[in-house]
């Protein structure tokens, strides 16, 4: 009822602002940031709203079920021999629908692999199924949601001399792919818990940097994440993340990911973390050492 | 086991221990919050908030604002495990036609929350009031 009557004045001011832009920007309702703080979850490596690794079944931004809002992120990080840089945007609408975008840069920082770069973009979308995270407290069902991120390999740079271009150089089957994902995520508010878990489709080798699909494997696989956070205050959450990912490549004796995680909700449109990551070996032949650095995100919303 | 996975695992128990915390008495938590008296301040300092609020003061121009503190007070006395009971009606009823939404529900928690950190309240008190608090939404929430 709800849902469908602002759908019914979103599609009149649509009409009515045909060719007549102010009638739109004023018709617009602004965003109500009517959900509790932290309550969005933070970006996540992928840019859905989440942990750090994992996406959550929360709804980012802080719009409630009759409203919308979103945020802009950056997250950095470090490992001995690579970094990561990624950006993004993600627009919860109705507390019920997320859509994300991501653009991720690998690059190879030390050693064997100095210089070397490979992009991604990523465009996610999150659908609330069932349950609410926050209100439930007087049961046992967690908020669910399912989700698909698709993402496009735009290429590596740096190889040149040893021909490789493009992810499926390295073995990999397909430069694209889609991850399908299903998330709970339960706040045991009494507890200061925060649980979440994560079964993740996905061919993607390394968050799909190494492409899809291998020459080991090439088929989708169920993935487990998982994310549990104690609740310090209501603006600050410290917690741990696990990631399991697929093995497709030979080139590449892929490992999980671990993590643990600081995030600072200082006001509704401000939220920073900090993270200590452990992403194991990535293509081990050309660099021997295990992965592990600082994580930092910043993420600034409406 | 490697040391990251050492770290997380011992991460992981000792979050669990924390929020299990240890037995505590029925009426430890209206103890935290000071008792009848530290209560009564809470409720006062939490509807001046309320009442400074643009989200939601308007909501509450034509209520009776001393009889509301003390249905609240009486409230949150008696699920912080405090000797009181409740007076008032259910929250369904009481809020019937009222046409809060749900930004508002959030906005009253936030302004409770701000008044429960002012008075200096104790964490783990808080967040098991707000718990017993956060399923009326289901009730009140209506538009």
């Amino acid at each position: 009822m709800r849902l469908r009557s602002i759908a019914g004045s979103a599609l009149t001011v649509a009409v009515l602002g045909i060719g007549t832009r102010p009638v739109l920007a004023e018709s617009m309702p602004a965003p109500d940031q009517g959900k509790l703080t932290a309550t969005g979850g933070v970006s996540q490596v992928e840019g859905a709203g989440g942990g750090g690794l994992t996406p959550w079944a929360l709804i980012s931004g802080y719009g409630s079920r009759d409203s919308y809002g979103g945020n802009l992120h950056y997250t950095y990080l470090e490992t001995q021999d690579y970094s990561l840089g990624t950006y993004g945007i993600a627009v919860g609408f109705f507390d019920r629908v997320e859509v994300s975008f991501a653009n991720q840069e690998f690059k190879g920082t030390d050693k064997a692999l100095n210089g070397v770069k490979i992009k991604q973009d990523i465009v996610g979308l999150k659908v609330k199924v069932a349950g609410d995270a926050v209100y439930d407290q007087d049961s046992l069902m967690p908020q669910i949601a399912v989700g698909a991120q698709y993402k496009r390999n735009t290429g590596i740079s740096g190889l040149e001399g040893l021909g490789v271009h493009k992810t499926t150089d390295l073995g990999a089957k397909d430069n694209q792919g889609t991850d399908y994902y299903i998330s709970a995520t339960k706040l045991f508010l009494a507890q200061r818990l925060l649980a979440n878990g994560t079964v993740r489709f996905t061919k993607a080798n390394q968050f799909g940097l190494l492409g899809f699909g291998g020459d080991k494997k090439d088929s989708y696989q169920a993935k487990f994440e998982g994310s549990l956070a104690f609740l310090v205050t209501r603006q600050i959450a410290v917690g741990a993340e696990y990631r399991a990912k697929p093995r497709n490549l030979s080139i590449d004796e892929e490992k999980n990911a671990y993590d643990l995680f600081v995030a600072w909700f200082p006001t509704k449109n401000v939220s920073l973390t900090a993270a200590y990551v452990d992403l194991g070996d990535i293509v081990k032949p050309f660099n021997r050492t295990k992965q592990t650095g600082p994580y930092l995100s910043l993420q600034v919303g409406f | 086991m490697n040391i990251t996975k050492l770290i997380i695992t011992s991460t992981f128990a000792a979050l669990f221990s924390l929020s299990v915390g240890m037995a505590r008495a029925d009426d430890a938590d209206f103890k935290d919050f000071g008792g009848k008296e530290g209560m009564t301040k809470i409720v006062d300092d939490f509807m001046v908030n309320v009442l400074a609020d643009p989200r939601i003061k308007d909501k509450f121009a034509k209520t009776n604002i001393p009889g509301l503190k003390h249905m609240l007070t009486e409230q949150f006395c008696e699920l912080t495990g405090g000797p009181c009971k409740y007076p008032g009606r259910d929250m369904k009823t009481a809020h019937a036609g009222m046409g809060v939404n749900n930004a508002m529900f959030d906005a009253l928690a936030e302004d409770l929350q701000i008044a429960m950190e002012k008075a200096g309240v104790p964490q783990s008190a808080q967040f098991r009031l707000v718990a017993k608090l956060a399923p009326m939404q289901h009730d009140i929430v209506t538009k």
